[in-house]
């Protein structure tokens, strides 16, 4: 198991993500409203960048002409073939208990405390002391 | 999880390419039809395009950092495509609507600008591409003249249709194409799409672009039936189809059905020496993509058996659009080697002679 710090907490505003490479993986990290997220950046389906997809909601239908838009900003579809996955699950829309892409824990972590125990991201160890105020977010890979 | 990949060669056989701007055809038509497209334009049956969820129908990573229209810059189909999959060939088919101009003779200079253009901007600057001769199809003489014309330049590797023609192609009025294309030995690829002045399903119009798009085989059953039924390859022994994104699970089904009707009904024609399906497995040739994606691995297998497609499957990216298929995942990880090797490329090296 291993920390990684990807990104200030600025750097990713609500709505936004980041693609990251973290051993030897590509990872979306996404801000929904104000909570994090880490996605693997490879569709389950046929391997699709998914994370460069559209953030969108579920359109749900319980009777011809009746209409639900919900989960707004909370839904990734992959730029490929446009599968749905639930950004804080990994879980795919049309069968959520077999397709599935891979989520990371995200942790929001303090500048004083984010510097002992982590294995090196992208940022160096210069950019922890001149900022050591600001706030981190750190993956978790297991 | 761990995947292990043979390397195969891949020969792409459905590419997108597109137009950078509506006047980029203009240096490739005369002055009386450059004149008719800035100020007339194109008119063809209407309906037949559903608005897709993607726009341009592209994959939505494939817009180019240019600026330009997915499919339209060069360097970045060569990047995101060819180069990444280390695509050996691939097959250009472009969709700009020659074929269904209702003013025939402006879809045979917008098809002589389009081949024109093909060549010149793409097949001679990038080797691995090649080319499709767009014709005027709903007039036999002008795609003739337009297959003549271009058809002996080693660029250009089939005679390009759309799916939904105005009449079934085994009509008469098509058959001064197929001479043309004997005469040239080239194939002829049927494209997914077209508007031919009809409902794009067997039963009226549909609501919804997920018809249109699962519902497409209507259109590619029609022709192939037509074809075998009015004896084309009766008169034209030599004639090839390949059948292009228009799905490949459907055909063995058809063929019993086919078979099983003749053999009521041969008498209505007598043109026809042999079961249908024979001239079928001989004459037609499927593009994979979107591969159809059974619930049971073992139902795949028996399909690509039923289908031939160690012979006839040949593999395509569809690229740049949004149902793009990789070349890495679209098949079954367990396909025999030699037939995952016909299929990702050597089926259409025999058929497009590359």
């Amino acid at each position: 198991m291993a920390k990684h710090v990807v990104a200030t907490v600025d750097e990713i505003p609500p709505g936004e993500r980041k693609i990251v490479e973290l051993e030897g993986r590509s990872l979306g990290v996404f801000n929904i409203d104000g909570e994090f997220y880490a996605l693997r950046n490879s569709c389950p389906h046929q391997g699709g960048p998914l994370c460069k997809g559209r953030l969108t909601g579920f359109l749900e239908s319980d009777a011809p002409g009746e209409y639900r838009y919900t989960r707004k900003g909370e839904v990734l579809r992959c730029v490929w073939h446009g599968w749905e996955f639930d950004i804080k699950t990994g879980q795919s829309w049309w069968n959520p208990e077999r397709m599935r892409v891979k989520s990371y824990k995200v942790d929001v972590e303090d500048g004083a405390t984010v510097t002992s125990g982590l294995e090196k991201g992208p940022y160096t160890a210069e950019t922890y002391r001149v900022t050591i105020e600001q706030q981190y977010v750190v993956v978790e890979i297991a | 999880m761990k995947r292990t990949r043979e390397k195969v060669p891949v020969i792409d056989s459905d590419i997108h390419n597109n137009l950078p701007s509506g006047d980029a055809l203009a240096p490739y038509l005369s002055d009386r039809w450059r004149k008719h497209h800035e100020t007339i334009g194109g008119r063809g049956h209407s309906g037949g395009s559903y608005p897709r969820a993607m726009p341009n129908a592209a994959r939505h990573d494939s817009w180019p950092p240019s600026g330009l229209p997915p499919g339209a810059d060069l360097p970045f189909m060569q990047e995101q495509l060819l180069d990444a999959w280390d695509i050996e060939y691939g097959i250009l088919n472009p969709l700009m609507g020659a074929g269904g101009q209702l003013n025939l003779e402006y879809g045979a200079a917008l098809a002589r600008a389009l081949n024109d253009w093909q060549i010149e901007e793409w097949v001679k600057p990038e080797p691995r591409l090649r080319a499709s001769v767009v014709v005027p199809y709903e007039d036999g003489e002008l795609a003739a003249q337009e297959i003549d014309r271009r058809g002996g330049d080693s660029g250009f590797v089939q005679v390009l249709l759309i799916a939904r023609t105005a009449e079934p192609l085994g009509r008469r009025k098509y058959w001064k194409m197929y001479e043309a294309a004997v005469r040239n030995d080239l194939p002829i690829g049927i494209h997914f799409g077209g508007s031919g002045g009809y409902p794009i399903s067997g039963a009226g119009w549909p609501s919804y672009y997920i018809e249109d798009h699962g519902g497409m085989p209507q259109a590619f059953q029609a022709q192939v039936i037509s074809l075998v039924c009015e004896g084309v390859f009766e008169h034209f022994p030599t004639l090839k189809f390949a059948l292009i994104e228009g799905g490949f699970a459907w055909l063995p089904p058809l063929m019993w059905r086919l078979d099983q009707s003749w053999k009521k009904l041969r008498e209505e024609v007598p043109d026809l020496k042999r079961l249908p399906s024979e001239y079928i497995r001989e004459h037609f040739w499927l593009s994979s993509q979107p591969v159809e994606e059974p619930p049971k691995r073992e139902y795949f297998d028996l399909l690509l058996e039923q289908l031939n497609a160690r012979e006839k499957l040949m593999f395509a990216t569809d690229y740049p659009h949004w149902d793009f298929d990789a070349p890495d995942r679209a098949l079954p990880t367990n396909l025999a080697p030699d037939v995952r090797r016909r299929i990702m490329a050597d089926n259409a090296r025999e058929l497009y002679r590359l």
